[in-house]
């Protein structure tokens, strides 16, 4: 596949490898946070933490959406899902995803809830067209990326003035994520993680573009470097973070010019606003109540918001007492370090929710790398 | 999650809509995001809408630069067995 193939090559990953261990410095470290999921993912599957030096480490950002759902959230579309005349239309990741009661969505399914696994936003509006005696509801979650396609459906919905439409809204926001991490580092307590430097997320700087990073990197004087989600790009990348790290730089570079500009898809951001408000507080998995760092529905498209049209309130309900997903979810803990990891919480019995997604960090440990990783700790 | 394909329009097919090419599967995907998508594009895609566009230039540079680093490599493995 064009634009895909190119960034596999084998041979250039380990040129590349060559030169960072090269140009790595003796007693220095340099630990580096990827925040997105989909580079978790991309580490694994291709084995990248084994080309680098021992002084690289990866460490796994919050960066997947459905890692960072609260249990209280995957509730209420659960609840939702149960009503009669609901239909709950979903993307596949959310299914197994553990809620309380020892329920998920998949398992209210088989109790008889109307859950429809969709691939793209526009299918769970063509089902709300085509079954017009059906409350439709989109549960919708994800980062800068999944937004503007939320945002696209809910304006035609608008515009065909349907009445049974109407979508959960999760999306959650990068940048906020970022500054989060970097204070709770500050603050010094037992929520900090020690990070030299970020890879930056590939699509949602599709999106949102690398300006909204500049501030952040100059603030918190760590380098952000963009990255594509192919193995020689994430491994560029790396290369691109050591050498600003040895030169003392906390500069915003882009390696994925091929797709990301300084302003981002300005049109997605345009629609994104018409449709989306900042939200005063989201609840993360992981991270706690973090201010302005989500999005809700605009006043104006109300009869959209399936929050308001249901009455959903969100509950706060504490996460398994085994599960380590809070602590690898901040970067703290590595998924070998936790007790039930490949025991009793597997991609098919997943108890935490980092073990769901396949680009959780557990899941992605369990997939491809769970006997390398224990030679290695 | 926010994993999307670079996959080629072979067809404007719809008043925001085009039709794009993965290894022979073919599928109508929203072009709401993106203005001027012609047949040709590739076209970033994610859960049904393409979201941006590539650059076939910049994806050269990419290339041409990963070409040279791996030249220079070659050499300082040379110099190193020397």
């Amino acid at each position: 596949m064009k634009y895909i193939d190119e960034f596999r090559d084998g041979k250039l990953a380990r040129a590349l490898a060559r030169t960072i261990a090269r140009e790595v410095r003796p007693g220095k470290s340099y630990r580096l946070m990827e925040f997105c999921g989909g580079h978790t993912h991309a580490i694994s599957r291709y084995g990248l933490e084994d080309l680098l030096p021992e002084q690289v480490r990866m460490i796994h950002g919050p960066g997947c959406p459905v890692c960072v759902l609260p249990i209280g959230r995957t509730d209420s579309a659960i609840e939702l899902a149960l009503k009669p005349g609901v239909t709950l239309c979903t993307y596949a990741d959310t299914l197994r995803v553990p809620a309380s009661d020892r329920l998920s969505l998949f398992k209210a399914k088989a109790q008889g809830a109307d859950v429809r696994m969709v691939y793209s936003s526009s299918d769970a509006l063509r089902i709300a067209q085509e079954e017009p005696g059906r409350e439709i509801v989109f549960f919708a979650i994800g980062f800068e990326t999944t937004t503007p396609p939320t945002a696209v459906v809910i304006k035609q919905a608008a515009a065909l003035g349907l009445t049974n439409f109407s979508v959960f809204c999760n999306h959650v926001l990068t940048p906020p994520a970022m500054v989060h991490l970097m204070e709770l580092s500050a603050a010094g307590g037992v929520d900090s993680v020690e990070i030299d430097g970020f890879v930056g997320p590939s699509h949602v700087s599709t999106i949102i573009g690398s300006r909204p990073y500049e501030d952040f990197a100059d603030h918190y004087r760590k380098p952000v470097v963009i990255a594509g989600f192919e193995p020689l790009d994430v491994m560029q990348s790396i290369l691109m973070l050591v050498r600003q790290i040895n030169d003392g730089r906390h500069e915003v570079e882009n390696q994925f010019i091929r797709a990301v500009t300084r302003d981002g898809n300005q049109k997605a951001q345009r629609l994104t606003d018409e449709v989306f408000e900042l939200r005063a507080n989201f609840d993360w998995r992981g991270l706690g109540e973090v201010p302005d760092s989500a999005l809700k529905i605009r006043d104006e498209y109300a009869l959209f918001d399936a929050e308001r049209r249901f009455g959903i309130e969100y509950r706060k309900v504490p996460d398994p007492k085994a599960c380590e997903c809070a602590a690898i979810l901040r970067g703290q803990k590595h998924p070998s370090d936790c007790k039930v990891f490949g025991n009793a919480c597997t991609p098919d019995q997943p108890i935490g929710s980092c073990m769901v997604s396949s680009e959780g960090a557990c899941a992605a440990y369990f997939t491809y790398g769970r006997f390398r990783s224990i030679k290695r700790t | 999650m926010c994993l999307a394909i670079p996959a080629r329009v072979i067809e404007i097919s719809g008043e925001d809509q085009a039709r794009i090419d993965i290894v022979g599967v073919q599928k109508d995907i929203s072009t709401a995001l993106i203005d001027n998508v012609a047949v040709g594009d590739y076209l970033i895609v994610h859960v049904g809408h393409a979201i941006g566009r590539i650059d076939p230039d910049e994806a050269e540079k990419t290339l041409a630069y990963l070409a040279q680093m791996s030249e220079e490599d070659a050499r300082a493995l040379a110099a190193a067995s020397m």
